[in-house]
C-alpha cells in the first residue's frame, strides 16, 4: 500500500461524506439549529441576571452575550459531534462498509473521510452560529489574527472531537445509542466556564469545571475574542485536543478492524 | 473439461467459532478456476461465515485457506486484489446515485479518469441501469439493487466472485436476469463461489454443488450426482373412479395408490422424457386422466435424506 493510494483513498472517502451531506443538508442545520436557540435562550431569557453576576465589571445583556459566545460556539462543536456519532453508526450497519472492507483499500482511509467530513461540517455550524452572533450584537474586540487563530482553535477542537465521536459511533450496536453516547460532550461547557464563571459553583464541581478540557478551550477563544487573559489555557487547550484526537483515531482504527467480529 | 484444474480456492480444515458456538467445523474444499462452484445448505448453516472468511472478512480459527493462490491470513491484501464480493444484504451506497456508486468503486480501484468512465457506462449499459444511474439507490427496487451490487463488485475485474444468496427475495424474473449475468461471467472465465438455499438455483447455474448443514459438508458432488442421492421425486395421478385407478395401477407397477383420494405416486425424476412415456403408457391403455402434479426433490429431500436430522417442524408432510 503506497502513500499515494492512502491519501487518494482517504480523498475518495471524504468526496462520499460530502456527498452524503450536500444530499441531506437537514442534519447541517439542525447541528447549526440546537446551538442557536441555546444562545438566544441565554441571552434574552437568562442574560440579563447573569450578565449582573459575571463579577468584576458591572454587566448586563451586551455583557453576558460577549461571555458566553465561546461557550455557544463549543456546546456547537460537541453537537455536531453528536451528529457525527448518529452519521458513523448508521453508516457502519451499511452493507457498503463490508464491500470496503473486502477490497485494497487503506484500513484509515475510511475513517479519515468520515472525519475530514464531519470537521467541514462543524465549522460551516460554527461559521452559521457566528453570524447569527455578530447579529444580534456580539463584537469581538480584538484583531482579525486573533479571530483567525480563535477559528484554528475551535477547527482543532472539531478534529479532537470527530475522532472521538467517529470511534463512539462504531462502537454502539445500534443508532439510538450512538445518538446518546456523546451527549455529556454537549454538557460540558456548563459543567466549565462556558456559561459562569466557575468561582461560584460547590467545591467539588468547581474542582471538576477547572479541571476538564473544555474549560481551557473556552477560556482560550474567550482571550482571543475580547482580549482577557489566556495565561497556560492556550498551550493546555491544545494539548487537550491533541490527545482527544489521538485517542480517539487509535480507537475508531481498532474499532474497524475487528468490526464484523462483533 | 472447460477451465484449467489448478484450484482458484482451495479450503482445508476450516474451522470457526463464536464464542461457544461452533460455526464451522472442519470444512474442505476446492473450487476449479472459471466455474461455478455452489454451497447449498439452510439458514445457519455457516454459508455466510464461510464467505466471511474466504474474502478476508473474518479470521478462521484454523485452517489453511487459498483464494486466487494467495493465503488469506497472510496475503489478505493480495487476496483483495483478487476477489469481488456481492453479500446477501446488498452493499451499495444508499444514500449516493448508482452513477456515484460506480464511481466511487471506480476511485477506489484507482482507474484513471477516462478508463473509469468507460468501463462505469459498460456495466451500466450491460445491467440496464442507464435510465436509473442518476437517481438515488433508496429508490430502486431490490432487483435494480442486486443487479447495481453486482455491477460495483465486477468495476474491478475481478477474477474470483463470491456471490452470497445473490436471488434471496427477488421475484422470479429479476432472479433469472441475475442468473444470465452469472452465466455471462463465467463464460468470460471468471470463478464464481455462489452460496444458496435453493437446489434449483444450484442446479441451474453449478458446475459442483457442496451441501453444507451444522457446519460441515454433508455431501459434494455435481447437480446429477446429487440428484441421485434424493429420492422422493414423482408423478402425482389423479382418477375419476375406482375403476380407472385399478387399471391404471395395473398397468404402472411400482406405482404407490392411494385409494381415498383416488390417486396414484409414480416414482419418476420428472423430467419431459419420463412425463411423456408415462402419459403415452396411459393414453396406450385409454385411461382418463383427471389431475397430473410433478414433484421433484428439493432441498428438504436433500437434507432429510442426507443428514436425517434436519429440523423435524420443517420437514413436509407428503
Amino acid at each position: 500500500m503506497t502513500r499515494s493510494h492512502v491519501l487518494g483513498d482517504s480523498a475518495t472517502m471524504l468526496r462520499r461524506s460530502l456527498l452524503h451531506m450536500r444530499r441531506y443538508p437537514s442534519l447541517t442545520l439542525f447541528v447549526a439549529g440546537i446551538p442557536i436557540v441555546v444562545l438566544l435562550l441565554f441571552v434574552y431569557v437568562f442574560g440579563g441576571t447573569l450578565g449582573a453576576g459575571l463579577g468584576e465589571v458591572a454587566g448586563g445583556r451586551a455583557e453576558y452575550l460577549s461571555y458566553v459566545v465561546p461557550g455557544i460556539l463549543l456546546v456547537t462543536v460537541a453537537g455536531a459531534a453528536q451528529g457525527t456519532a448518529i452519521t458513523v453508526a448508521m453508516d457502519m450497519t451499511e452493507g457498503i462498509i463490508a464491500r470496503f472492507r473486502t477490497m485494497a483499500i487503506s484500513r484509515a482511509a475510511v475513517l479519515t473521510g468520515h472525519v475530514i467530513g464531519a470537521v467541514i461540517q462543524t465549522m460551516l455550524a460554527v461559521v452559521v452560529v457566528s453570524i447569527v452572533a455578530l447579529a444580534i450584537g456580539f463584537r469581538p474586540t480584538t484583531s482579525p489574527v486573533a479571530w483567525l487563530a480563535a477559528f484554528a482553535l475551535l477547527g482543532l477542537t472539531a478534529v479532537a472531537l470527530s475522532c472521538l465521536s467517529v470511534a463512539l459511533g462504531m462502537m454502539t450496536k445500534s443508532v439510538e445509542t450512538a445518538s446518546n453516547l456523546p451527549m455529556p460532550l454537549m454538557l460540558l461547557p456548563f459543567l466549565g466556564s462556558g456559561f459562569v464563571p466557575t468561582r461560584t459553583m460547590p467545591d467539588a464541581l468547581r474542582l471538576f469545571a477547572n479541571n476538564q478540557p473544555f474549560t481551557p478551550i473556552i477560556e482560550t477563544l474567550r482571550g482571543l475574542l475580547d482580549g482577557s487573559p489566556i495565561a497556560g489555557s492556550g498551550v493546555l487547550a491544545i494539548a487537550w485536543c491533541l490527545g482527544i484526537s489521538l485517542v480517539g483515531f487509535l480507537l475508531a482504527l481498532r474499532l474497524y478492524e475487528r468490526l464484523p467480529e462483533r | 473439461m472447460i477451465g484449467s484444474n489448478r484450484p482458484a480456492i482451495s479450503v482445508r480444515g476450516l474451522r470457526k467459532s463464536f464464542g461457544p458456538l461452533v460455526v464451522l467445523d472442519g470444512i474442505d474444499l476446492d473450487v476449479a478456476e472459471g466455474t461455478v462452484f455452489a454451497l447449498l445448505g439452510p439458514n445457519g448453516a455457516g454459508k455466510t461465515t464461510t464467505v466471511q472468511v474466504l474474502s478476508t472478512l473474518l479470521s478462521a480459527d484454523a485452517g489453511q485457506i487459498r483464494v486466487g493462490g494467495r493465503d488469506v491470513a497472510r496475503e489478505a491484501d493480495a487476496v483483495r486484489h483478487a476477489i469481488g464480493v456481492t453479500g446477501q444484504f446488498s452493499a451499495v451506497d444508499g444514500l449516493l446515485t448508482g452513477m456515484e456508486n460506480l464511481r466511487l468503486m471506480a476511485d477506489l480501484w484507482h482507474l484513471g479518469r477516462a478508463d473509469g468512465r468507460r468501463r462505469i457506462d459498460q456495466l451500466l449499459e450491460r445491467f440496464d441501469l442507464v435510465d436509473a444511474a442518476k437517481k438515488p439507490v433508496s429508490t430502486y427496487s431490490g432487483g435494480m439493487r442486486r443487479r447495481l451490487d453486482l455491477a460495483m463488485t465486477l468495476v474491478g475485474e475481478p477474477r474470483i466472485i463470491f456471490l452470497d444468496e445473490p436471488t434471496a427475495g427477488l421475484d422470479p424474473r429479476s432472479r433469472r436476469v441475475m442468473w444470465q449475468l452469472i452465466r455471462d461471467l463465467v463464460a468470460r472465465g471468471v470463478t464464481i463461489f455462489l452460496t444458496t438455499q435453493y437446489l434449483e438455483e444450484a442446479d441451474e447455474l453449478a458446475r459442483r454443488i457442496a451441501v453444507l448443514d451444522h457446519g460441515r459438508i454433508v455431501a459434494e458432488g455435481t447437480p446429477e450426482e446429487l440428484k441421485r442421492l434424493v429420492p422422493g421425486g414423482h408423478i402425482r395421478l389423479e382418477f375419476g373412479d375406482h375403476d380407472t385407478l385399478d387399471r391404471a395401477d395395473r398397468t404402472l407397477p411400482g406405482s404407490v395408490r392411494d385409494d381415498e383420494t383416488l390417486s396414484l405416486q409414480v416414482p419418476s425424476d420428472g423430467g419431459v422424457r419420463a412425463l411423456r412415456s408415462l402419459l403415452a403408457d396411459l393414453d396406450r391403455a385409454s385411461i382418463d386422466v383427471h389431475g397430473l402434479s410433478v414433484r421433484t426433490p428439493d432441498l428438504d429431500d436433500v437434507f432429510l435424506s442426507l443428514t436425517g436430522s434436519h429440523d423435524t417442524d420443517k420437514a413436509v408432510p407428503r
